[in-house]
């Protein structure tokens, strides 16, 4: 590790004084002292200010001009980019942590994505809104329309999130790409942990968002 | 064609300064040669400098800045020749980004320039004549070299950061790639790793007027006593549109008529982007030689890193540099593809890197004016490379 590299930057947690959000304390917590992370998606910046005055090298990915200017003026190491184009020229490797918060669903290929950043990383945080919520699925159930809650506010047709998933859905995906599991944590619409020891079934209708720590599979398909 | 065809007011401002600046002279003997690329030794030379601020104890705090094409030493001060601002103002000086108060600001004119350090409008020793075009063609690493030896004259080490736009951009890149131990932290603005075919075109096109000017003289107008003013104006005239936009243009100018309503069926400058250009023309050539004009836009010409590193990525091969790239929507100079190239390559070697592109219609030229996005960025990356120094000082002696 680089001394330069990890040396922490001067400001710590957001710039305008609130806490930390929940699942990034969440995330922030499952990423060791001192090891190199690449945030995708990362906004202005919250994440990685928080990560970095925890003494993590942190650098991010950004596909809108504000957010990344925003980052930069924070003095994080920010560039402007695509995750569903980018992240090919990223080297094999090169980062611990590579962090998707809240972002999975607005890729246009989220498993091309996801195996990218176990590629680029030794492991990877993926944090997303659970699209099998009971909340969701009432809405779906008894007004026939496509869910809005006040996280996820936008119409069908103005959203960003192409490509909702439930937990269920993630944890198939998975499977089926060989990922290794560390860690999972489904959050309460209150950003409370659920229970750990809840089934499956039980976090993907209660759990409102979901972040998983992961690994590469055993089989090697990713090294 | 009035203000073309009457310049005729005196050089002895800009002829002055080629030999005796009004600046800091840092002068290098026989002993000391700068090995050009073209395999020339020149020996001996001088470079011109301005310093503001003072350097700390430590000699921590130094950031060079590295001027354009036709910019000179006199980042924040009133220049001597023109008597207008220091073209960086806005960047430079107390409680600018690049704090005066906290830092201490270098800037050097660059081999091959006009304003003092050597150049072809210099006098060769060995003859006691200007140099013209016998002075050997210098290159973008020629300049950074020079800067390196300047460096070592003032006994500063390390250098907190190096920022410049366009060639000043240019240069920074090449300290990164040359001396990354040297350099903290780097700002290259509105460049790109190499010059492209279409800027190589247009510095031809420049070239090809000053040449075509029969005040030219083979490059021998002093002794001739003249200077091609039409052709380097006209060269001016041409590179300037590149430093703007279309939409610059149209919001300052549109078609609007200058002094008059109707055309008047000549070619007097009946528009007033026409009579902006005359302008800028005329007052350029009153600052800045002809031949120092071949000699950089042909130093820009050959800059090519990733030809000389074999790839871009090996230019930066395990740097430990900052950076924080920056490039404007507007301009198609060094239009944002390039700064993304030099991005890529910075990540493919795991640099830690900032890249952020400032939306605005003022073109190239974004990175000389108020823009207060870009600013607040450069600010905020220059701040915290700051803290991170002295942090990394506290460190090693903890």
């Amino acid at each position: 590790m680089n001394e330069q590299a990890t040396l922490p930057l001067p400001a710590t947690g957001p710039a305008n004084g609130e806490a930390p959000r929940v699942d990034h304390l969440l995330v922030a917590e499952m990423v060791e002292h001192g090891s190199r992370v690449l945030d995708i998606g990362c906004g202005d910046g919250d994440l990685l200010q928080l990560l970095e005055s925890r003494g993590v090298d942190g650098r991010g990915l950004e596909i809108s001009r504000e957010g990344v200017n925003r980052s930069v003026a924070k003095g994080l190491a920010v560039i402007q980019g695509d995750a569903d184009t980018d992240l090919a020229s990223y080297p094999d490797d090169s980062f611990d942590y590579v962090i998707l918060s809240q972002t999975l669903q607005a890729t246009r290929q989220p498993r091309v994505v996801l195996e990218h950043m176990l590629r680029i990383g030794r492991r990877a945080i993926v944090s997303f809104p659970n699209f099998g919520h009971w909340k969701m699925r009432l809405q779906l159930m008894i007004k026939g329309q496509m869910p809005r809650t006040d996280r996820l506010p936008a119409t069908w047709y103005d959203t960003a999130n192409i490509h909702f998933c439930t937990i269920k859905d993630f944890v198939q995906l998975c499977d089926e790409i060989n990922v290794r599991m560390e860690r999972a944590v489904a959050l309460d619409p209150y950003g409370r942990p659920l229970r750990f020891n809840a089934p499956w079934w039980f976090w993907n209708l209660f759990g409102e968002q979901a972040v998983f720590l992961l690994g590469r599979g055993e089989a090697g398909a990713h090294k | 064609m009035s203000e073309l065809a009457g310049i005729t007011s005196g050089d002895g401002g800009r002829e002055r300064e080629v030999d005796h600046p009004s600046s800091l002279v840092a002068t290098f003997g026989p002993d000391e040669p700068l090995r050009l690329d073209c395999g020339v030794d020149l020996a001996p030379f001088q470079i011109a400098y301005q310093a503001y601020g003072s350097l700390n104890s430590e000699r921590s705090n130094a950031v060079l800045v590295c001027h354009a094409l036709t910019g000179d030493q006199h980042v924040a001060n009133i220049h001597p020749v023109t008597g207008k601002p220091g073209w960086w103002e806005t960047m430079i000086g107390p409680g600018r980004p690049i704090d005066t108060e906290r830092y201490f600001v270098i800037c050097a004119n660059v081999i091959g320039g006009c304003m003092g350090s050597s150049g072809p409008a210099s006098t060769n020793p060995s003859t006691g004549q200007p140099w013209g075009l016998d002075f050997p063609v210098v290159t973008i690493p020629d300049m950074v070299r020079a800067q390196a030896m300047l460096l070592d004259r003032l006994g500063i080490d390390t250098l907190l950061c190096v920022a410049g736009g366009s060639m000043g951009g240019m240069q920074v890149l090449q300290w990164a790639a040359a001396y990354p131990e040297r350099v903290f932290a780097a700002l290259p603005v509105a460049t790109g790793p190499r010059h492209s075919a279409q800027n190589i075109a247009f510095d031809e096109v420049g070239r090809q007027a000053v040449m075509a000017d029969p005040d030219w003289r083979g490059g021998r107008y002093f002794a001739e006593g003249t200077h091609p003013r039409r052709g380097l104006a006209v060269a001016r005239m041409a590179a300037h549109i590149t430093y703007l936009s279309d939409a610059a243009l149209h919001r300052k100018f549109g078609r609007r008529m200058q002094d008059r309503e109707l055309p008047t069926f000549s070619f007097d400058a009946d528009f007033q982007v026409e009579s902006y250009l005359r302008h800028q023309g005329s007052s350029f050539v009153e600052r800045f030689d002809a031949n120092s004009y071949l000699y950089l836009t042909r130093a820009m010409d050959y800059f090519d890193m990733a030809a000389d590193h074999g790839t871009l990525a090996k230019a930066f091969l395990g740097t430990r540099t900052r950076f924080c790239v920056v490039s404007f929507t507007s301009d198609w100079l060094f239009p944002t593809p390039e700064s993304q190239a030099v991005v890529r390559a910075l990540n493919a070697g795991g640099a830690r890197v900032s890249f952020a592109e400032i939306e605005t219609d003022k073109g190239h030229d974004a990175f000389l004016l108020d823009v207060p996005e870009f600013l607040d960025i450069a600010r905020a990356f220059i701040d915290s490379a700051a803290v991170a120094r002295c942090l990394g000082a506290g460190h090693t002696t903890s």
